[in-house]
């Protein structure tokens, strides 16, 4: 690929040592990042780009992983194969995105199991989203519809990241994850369109997953921590408050199609602005999810931390049975 | 074609394919590493999809899934035993797929109503056997503590692998041959893995055998109980 920057292969143990030099590596990676062009793994970057991006790829792989577990809880309960065929396709894609993007970290010098660890010890968070059981099969849909059309809203800029690893993910991420939300949006239709029972059941679910889903955009962009300098770097590349805007506008036609009603009742057209106006979010309930205190923040970590540890001893079966047969350490047990 | 196909075939091949992947479904969000939430949903995806095809020559999927009781279900009570740990899981699939890999690869050949359907999962089937192989040496041959804990697992479904080669009425394939076949292949794959051949009846009043008759163990109930609920819950809705 051509570039109209010069890009700096960092020579190794070169910046953070030679003032000059890194001046001169900064320049290339201001100027490749202001001409648009991707980020390597290989080019110079600054550490804070980097502990940036890391922190970013990391809470969203994490976010993968975790998602999967309130899905999981209804896949032995799933009401038709059918369904059941698509959620457990669908919660197999999330351990997938989560291993490309665990591996697009390793681009970035953090290895999956540092991450992981820092992800059992709380270091590091998930969306907390994840954080809200899921009560009913309907909460399957409504998780489609809304938390994965939110996360495609947040995520489709992100194709454009101006780092090369995760912005290719992310394409491969967002096919999928529009499947997803297209499957979330028809299970709601078959409910909406279905017994009284079922109508119900998908009213309760929106009404319980909507302010959730609208908090997955963080917090008002001027409360927000690292929103500014990851939009100078273009690693984020639209604002929390107009992403969040814009889902709104997706959604509420669609909510309107379904026969469903979404649970805000200051949410009305604004002609002048071209947007729908939407009432005050309750961002105390988001802090506190945030802090640990949300209905499942407890269960969710557990259980990851349980698989993790039960399955220690699967990967050390793994790692002792590579070194005897590549010609390592130990000798075939008698 | 339809007419032709044998109803207690159908179900024996398609309630084995539905149970196990079901089982299998269990592990989601609790595989001891990420590569395995992968490979485990994948197996359970293509037995589902295979359980799909197979009810639907002799029914409606669904209600066959969702409305029968226990002992109408006809699948081999191996495949519902459940997960236990890692071990038990990979022993109950390397005694399953080998035995669905022999006995779909001869009815792909054989010409009758399965084989069409056998022609196209006997690929499938070769992956997970290989996926079964793999963790067995993995296991067997990793740590003690592995090797202890595969050999238990093996030990403790032994019980269970006189059972599939019962002849099942309208299923034409021989059986004998393929227990012949079966017990060398596993044989071999323990053996490789530096464990031996389980010892103990696998057949006879003490083994397991009647899942074919509509006879299951005490866990097949409460799992029944779990998948069928919400479906159960909503007579007649679509979902």
């Amino acid at each position: 690929m051509t570039t109209a920057a010069a890009h700096r292969t960092d020579p190794a143990g070169a910046y953070g040592e030679d003032t000059a030099g890194t001046a001169e590596f900064e320049r290339a990676f201001d100027a490749a990042v202001a001409a648009d062009e991707r980020i390597e793994p290989r080019d110079w970057m600054p550490d804070a780009y980097r502990a940036t991006l890391v922190r970013q790829i990391a809470q969203h792989a994490h976010s993968e992983i975790i998602g999967m577990q309130p899905e999981a809880n209804w896949i032995t309960r799933a009401p038709s194969l059918r369904r059941k065929a698509i959620l457990m396709a669908k919660v197999q894609d999330e351990a997938g995105h989560g291993l490309y993007l665990y591996s697009a970290a390793e681009t970035l010098g953090t290895g999956r199991d540092e991450l992981l660890d820092k992800l059992h010890s709380g270091r590091q968070k998930y969306s907390s989203i994840f954080n809200y059981p899921t009560l009913t099969w309907a909460d399957v849909g409504a998780i489609g519809w809304l938390v994965d059309g939110a996360a495609i809203t947040n995520q489709v800029p992100l194709c454009r990241c101006s780092y090369g690893p995760y912005a290719r993910a992310m394409v491969r991420i967002c096919k999928e994850e529009s499947f997803h939300q297209r499957q979330g949006y028809e299970l709601l239709l078959a409910l909406s369109n279905g017994t009284p029972e079922q109508h119900a059941m998908a009213q309760d679910a929106v009404d319980r997953w909507w302010w959730p889903s609208l908090m997955m955009f963080g917090p008002p962009d001027d409360e927000s921590q690292h929103s500014a300098q990851s939009m100078a770097w273009k690693i984020k590349r639209r604002s929390n408050d107009e992403l969040r805007q814009r889902f709104v506008d997706i959604c509420v036609p669609q909510a309107e199609s379904l026969g469903l009603t979404l649970p805000d009742p200051d949410l009305r057209w604004d002609e002048e602005r071209g947007h729908y106006e939407f009432g005050a979010i309750d961002w105390t309930e988001f802090w506190e999810v945030l802090k640990g205190n949300g209905p499942c923040n407890e269960e969710r970590i557990t259980q990851r931390r349980r698989a993790h540890d039960e399955g220690a001893w699967v990967r050390e079966a793994g790692a002792a049975y590579a070194v005897k047969h590549t010609g390592g350490t130990g000798g075939a047990r008698a | 074609m339809t007419a032709t196909v044998p109803m207690t075939a159908a179900l024996a091949l398609g309630d084995d394919a539905l149970v196990l992947s079901h089982r299998l479904g269990e592990w989601a969000g609790h595989a001891p590493v990420l590569e395995e939430e992968v490979a485990l949903a994948n197996i359970a995806l293509d037995l589902l999809g295979q359980a799909r095809v197979l009810l639907s020559m002799v029914g409606d999927e669904d209600d066959l899934a969702y409305l029968r009781e226990e002992r109408a279900f006809r699948n081999l009570q191996l495949v519902e035993q459940p997960n236990g740990d890692f071990a038990h899981t990979i022993a109950r699939q390397l005694y399953f797929s080998t035995y669905q890999h022999l006995l779909y690869s001869e009815l792909a050949a054989s010409g009758g109503p399965f084989a069409p359907l056998a022609a196209k999962a006997v690929k499938e089937v070769a992956y997970h056997r290989d996926h079964a192989e793999q963790w067995t040496l993995r296991l067997g041959d990793g740590t003690d503590e592995s090797h202890e804990r595969m050999r238990r697992a093996c030990q403790a479904l032994w019980k269970f692998t006189g059972e599939p080669f019962q002849p099942v009425e309208g299923l034409d394939a021989g059986f004998s041959g393929l227990e012949t076949a079966w017990l060398e292949s596993v044989g071999d794959v323990l053996r490789r893995a530096t464990l031996t051949l389980p010892e103990g009846a696998r057949t006879g009043a003490w083994s397991a055998g009647a899942g074919r008759q509509g006879l299951h163990t005490e866990p097949f109930g409460r799992m029944l109980a779990e998948m069928q609920h919400l479906h159960r819950s909503h007579p007649g809705a679509a979902w």
